[in-house]
């Protein structure tokens, strides 16, 4: 088996490789067919894998190559192969591989999106098949890892890829402003990660998964004095810098600002690596690291909160965004935000499993997204849209599909992920649990809201596009239908995993949840009424049908119908009296500004004052050119002093017999 | 007049003849030289080469006895009787040890490369004469009494036989008013000097009842000598000759003007072999003699040092003249040689041995450059002549740019190692504040090293343009190219593999303690 565990990411690189690197060779064809055969056979071995290790319960864990050796720290490349693992690399490959696909019908005319006289056009077809293949074999670097240098080399890939991808069009302004951006943010995750798996190594000396966790009951009870008179516990250190690391990656507040600028790249990606993939990186890992979070309550509150606050506040900035894009990516912010919740709140399994509904949902949702921007020549503002429901029928039912996964339409995958979370955290026990519920459970008025609001006024109601537009308007090819059917599916059916995933014993020996937490064994405890598991499903969902969420979602995609649709003038009513509250959500609560003030133009200023007062006059001025024109100036003095007078020289020597004979007769004894 | 005897002068003085074999090279040298003398006499010009490869031959023969001249029997009786590896004679007045051995082999080797360098530059200039043979051989003699002196007196008297040959040498181009006044300067100081390197003895001869050092040693360890006052005195003068013959601030204003003023090949004899006799001069009386005043001295070497790293380096900057620079450059070395020696522990004498010898080597090469690089009325001495070395002659170039970094203590090349094992030996001694001085002024004085190799590889000659004659290499024969490739190169191999030369110098000063 191990052939294949190693096969499945070098068949994405090696296509990515042969797709950049020969691209002008090989052409247009023939890199989409190599690089899409690549994660074909990624994608098919990494399903024979789940079936091997997620039903008949093989695992694999192991190094396949030492990279180096230093003192008694070993840096591998290894494989954990477990259900979590499986499963992820079938959730990445999959969603990788219908991306693939579309892409082939949304690039078809890159050219146009390149100037005229630019050169980045050139091959920038194969190009993006390149990125998006290598961003597969990132990922899948990143969850197949079984050591800690690993992970970190899959997370600042995946990185790399999104920067590259983001400012694919880098002929455009806001595109390289965006990718700048998320490069910078990630910046700042990411060196609380490496600080989180320096401390790891400092304090256990390996950096080895099964090592560490093997040595953590040994660093429990330390305790470090970060600033003076606090007492920090080792673990809490370690847990909150991990999950700096999965802030940045996975866009929570207050690091989530470079996640909506992403738009600006082309929207597959936006699917794979904006929705679907990446940005659960941060989920993931958190998921793997269980037994260090399950450690500390600190960090898990701290997670909780954070997620709590991203999944209400991110959902409600989404009401009144009008680039079709953007409602999808802060509805992408906010679904994060549950998932972190369910972090917080113990219940991984939950989180994973709502990461996966997610990615395929979201993936889905994305990429009707961008059949109706292919349909509308590029036009992404949904005010300029409407009554596409009749042009665009693929797109309008499998949108309606993802948007009521999306919103928790009962039956549909996101029904039984979104209430294993709500329940999840109505269960825990640590502290901010009361604040998390309260804002999961408006988060789904919110998110009904949203969702409805893009889906009525993009796909009903009058037909405001201009008339050029209008007469072009037509479903488009079946590379880009297609992938929204086959995404459709899991977007529907994979909700019905929740038996085993989450209350099952699917992740046992996985994924470590404390005894002290008690969320995923109380709804456990409430799940397994009945044997069969229809039944139980059939429950869940009717005690579902009845409880607040579900009546919250009716009341959301309810309002957004009556608003938008029946009574426009409230909407109108709301925006001019309303109007700062508007403000403060079309300004995002003012984040971009106050980074852009206090951060950037902060780094910039320490920068200019460090630069003029620190290098220039300091160090220039005074240390480097100072001494030099010192020494210089002393150089010119002395030489003087060789007058070329020979009594000079001879009083000279006087002096230095005088000077020596009084130090040695009255000095030498002193000292 | 009428004569009264006592009755004890008359009997017949007790006169043994003194054992000859450890000062058999100085005899064969003295020999040698004045056969070069007489058979230079009957030579005509268009013959003098016979001088010089007569000289050279001495010369060589010289260092063969030097290297056999303790047989392994002897030195081991010796060191049965006496407890120590030497051999003394002439009444214990003159010594044969491993530390003469190798500095005597160094002084004669370096003079024989001296001589590979002066011979094309002297030809040219009509000063190709048996008489800068003769006075440098006498000098070489000079130089070996001085290693091997065990009293105050033979000290001096190697001291002096070297200065006045080198007086003359200074002055050798007497229609060259420059060279006059320098060995007019150079003759005056040094007559000062060695006029008060000779009180501080007479002093200490008078306090201690003793010329020899052993026996001003033993003296010594009796009595509290930092408060007698004459030992302080003298000690105070004897410093004032060490000073000035090794060229240290402040008695070292006749270095640059005497280094400038000289034609070029007694340039470069005078700033390598004797500065090696300079350095076992101060370790004779220092170590050997005056050790019990180790307290006295040591300060004063600090101050000695840290003035002339300062002012040699610094001064160094504004010198547009290489031989003015590597003038004050010498200045700064010396300072680190004292250095070691102010250390006061075996390391640092075997440091400082180290330093001194791989100096002379570098500075010999540095000097060889600038010959090869001159013409009859051309002296390539001024730094601006060195523009552009690199396309010119990309070879010596690199020779010189090794001499240069090694000079400036760069990595691989032996001064770092030389200069590393000194402050090494600072530090050993607690004397940090030296050390870290000492490597500040390193800094600055790697500037006017880089300097000049910036003008040899990064700056085109702007003079030379249509003065095609003068970018023709020198007409100098294939020994001194081979020599000075080996110089080169042997800068570099001491520096990687230093560690052969280093244990004979910690071998040579543990057998003189």
């Amino acid at each position: 088996m191990e052939s294949i565990y190693l096969a499945i990411p070098l068949a994405s690189l090696i296509g990515a490789i042969i797709a950049g690197l020969f691209g002008g060779i090989i052409g247009r064809k023939g890199a989409h067919a190599i690089t899409i055969l690549g994660v074909g056979i990624s994608c098919f071995l990494s399903f024979v894998v789940l079936k091997h290790v997620g039903f008949d319960g093989h695992t694999f864990y192991g190094d396949v190559y030492t990279w180096a050796q230093v003192g008694n720290t070993k840096f591998a490349v290894g494989f954990q192969i477990d259900r979590l693992t499986s499963m992820m690399m079938v959730v990445v490959t999959f969603v990788s591989l219908m991306v693939h696909i579309y892409t082939i019908g949304y690039m078809q005319d890159d050219k146009h999106n390149w100037p005229e006289d630019s050169r980045g056009g050139t091959n920038s077809y194969q190009r993006f098949f390149a990125y998006i293949s290598l961003f597969t074999f990132s990922m899948l670097m990143l969850v197949m890892s079984n050591n800690f240098m690993q992970l970190f080399f899959g997370w600042e890939a995946v990185g790399l890829v999104s920067y590259l991808l983001i400012g694919f069009w880098s002929t455009r302004e806001t595109a390289i402003f965006a990718n700048m951006k998320a490069f910078l943010v990630n910046r700042v995750g990411d060196f609380g990660f490496l600080l989180g798996i320096a401390a790891i190594w400092t304090y256990t000396g390996s950096v080895d998964y099964k090592e560490v966790f093997e040595r953590l009951p040994a660093i429990e009870h330390i305790t470090l004095t970060i600033l003076p008179n606090t007492e920090w516990m080792l673990v809490s250190i370690i847990a909150i810098c991990l999950f700096i690391g999965a802030m940045g990656k996975s866009a929570q507040v207050p690091l989530h600002v470079w996640l909506p600028d992403s738009m600006e790249g082309p929207t597959p990606i936006s699917a794979l690596i904006h929705a679907a993939t990446m940005v659960t990186a941060g989920i993931f890992m958190v998921a793997r690291m269980s037994p260090i979070f399950e450690m500390s309550d600190t960090a898990l509150s701290m997670v909780l909160i954070i997620g709590a606050t991203t999944a209400f506040f991110m959902g409600l900035i989404g009401i009144v965004q009008n680039d079709i894009k953007r409602v999808v990516a802060y509805s992408t912010l906010s679904q994060l935000g549950y998932m972190t919740v369910a972090l917080g709140a113990s219940a991984y399994s939950a989180a994973v499993f709502h990461l996966m509904t997610h990615a395929f949902f979201k993936a889905l949702l994305f990429l009707a997204a961008g059949s109706v921007i292919i349909a509308m020549h590029h036009e992404q503002d949904i005010r300029k849209m409407g009554g596409l429901k009749k042009y665009l029928p693929i797109t309008y039912w499998t949108s309606l599909v993802g948007s009521l996964a999306l919103i928790g339409f009962p039956f549909f995958s996101g029904f039984f992920s979104k209430d294993l979370i709500i329940e999840a955290v109505h269960a825990a026990n640590i502290p901010g649990s009361e604040y998390a519920y309260w804002m999961v459970l408006l988060g789904v008025f919110v998110t009904a809201f949203y969702s409805f609001r893009m889906f009525f006024l993009v796909f009903h109601g009058e037909e405001r596009m201009d008339e050029h537009t209008k007469s072009h308007l037509h479903e488009p090819a079946k590379v880009v239908t297609w992938p929204l059917i086959a995404l459709a599916i899991p977007a529907v059916l994979t909700g019905y995993f929740l038996d085993p995933m989450v209350v099952g014993d699917f992740f046992d020996g996985v994924i470590h949840v404390d005894e002290s937490h008690p969320a995923v064994e109380t709804i456990t405890h409430h799940f397994h009424g009945s044997e069969t598991w229809i039944v139980n499903i059939f429950s869940f969902v009717g005690h579902g049908l009845i409880a607040l969420p579900f009546w919250l979602a009716m009341a959301g995609a309810g309002s957004a119908y009556y608003i938008y649709m029946k009574q426009p003038s409230i909407a109108k009513w709301g925006y001019d009296k309303l109007r700062f509250i508007h403000v403060i959500l079309d300004k995002k609560y003012f984040a971009d500004e106050f980074n852009m003030a206090v951060f950037a133009g902060g780094a910039i200023a320490l920068g200019k004052t460090l630069w003029s007062v620190g290098d220039r006059f300091l160090i220039d001025g005074l240390v480097v050119n100072g001494s030099a024109k010192v020494t210089g100036w002393f150089s010119s003095i002395i030489r003087h002093m060789q007058t070329g007078y020979l009594y000079h020289y001879a009083f000279s020597i006087i002096i230095g017999v005088l000077a020596i004979m009084s130090w040695l007769l009255f000095g030498a004894n002193n000292v | 007049m009428f004569m009264s005897f006592t009755t004890a002068t008359l009997i017949p003085m007790q006169f043994a003849i003194p054992d000859f074999a450890p000062a058999i090279p100085e005899i064969f040298l003295l020999a040698g030289t004045c056969l070069v003398l007489l058979v230079d006499l009957f030579l005509k010009d268009s013959n003098r080469y016979i001088t010089y490869l007569l000289s050279q031959t001495v010369l060589l023969i010289t260092a063969y006895l030097v290297i056999s001249g303790i047989n392994d029997v002897s030195m081991a009786e010796a060191l049965q009787t006496t407890g120590k590896a030497s051999l003394t004679t002439f009444s214990e007045m003159f010594v044969l040890d491993p530390m003469s051995q190798v500095l005597k082999v160094s002084i004669l080797l370096i003079t024989v490369g001296v001589f590979v360098y002066s011979r094309p530059y002297l030809k040219t200039r009509q000063m190709f004469k048996g008489e800068y043979f003769t006075l440098g051989m006498f000098a070489v003699l000079g130089m070996m009494i001085m290693v091997s002196a065990k009293t105050m007196l033979v000290i001096y008297l190697g001291l002096e036989l070297l200065s006045l040959a080198m007086y003359a040498m200074v002055a050798f181009r007497r229609n060259d008013g420059r060279a006059s006044e320098a060995g007019m300067k150079y003759f005056v100081l040094g007559a000062i000097a060695s006029g008060m390197l000779l009180y501080g003895m007479s002093i200490i001869y008078g306090v201690t009842g003793s010329l020899h050092l052993d026996h001003i040693d033993s003296f010594m360890m009796g009595h509290n000598v930092m408060t007698n006052m004459g030992l302080l005195l003298g000690l105070s003068f004897v410093l004032v000759g060490l000073g000035f013959k090794l060229g240290v601030v402040p008695f070292h204003m006749w270095v640059p003007d005497v280094y400038d003023g000289s034609p070029t090949a007694v340039t470069l004899f005078l700033g390598t072999a004797p500065k090696i006799a300079a350095f076992a001069m101060m370790f004779r009386l220092l170590v050997e003699g005056l050790d019990e005043m180790l307290l006295g001295w040591q300060q004063i070497l600090s101050l000695l040092a840290a003035l002339s790293l300062f002012i040699g380096n610094v001064v160094a900057i504004a010198q547009t003249n290489i031989k003015r620079m590597l003038a004050y450059s010498t200045i700064s070395h010396m300072g680190f040689v004292l250095l070691g020696i102010l250390a006061g522990t075996e390391v640092g004498y075997a440091s400082s041995m180290f330093y001194i010898i791989t100096y002379s080597i570098v500075a010999m090469g540095a000097f060889g450059i600038i010959i090869l690089l001159s013409r009859d009325g051309y002296e390539a001495d001024r730094l601006i002549d060195l523009q552009g070395l690199s396309s010119r002659h990309p070879w010596y170039a690199f020779m010189m740019m090794l001499f240069l970094f090694s000079m400036a203590g760069v990595p691989p090349t032996v001064g770092f190692y030389a200069k590393l094992s000194v402050l090494k030996a600072v530090v050993g001694a607690e004397v940090v504040w030296l050390a870290v001085f000492a490597v500040v002024m390193s800094v600055i004085g790697a500037y006017y090293y880089l300097r000049a190799i910036k003008l040899m590889y990064f700056d085109q000659p702007d003079e030379f343009v249509g003065d095609e004659e003068l970018l023709v290499p020198a007409k100098s024969g294939f020994d001194f190219k081979l020599l000075l490739s080996v110089n080169g190169l042997s800068v570099l191999a001491l520096g990687i593999l230093p560690g052969a030369l280093m244990s004979l110098c910690v071998l040579a000063v543990e057998a003189s303690l």
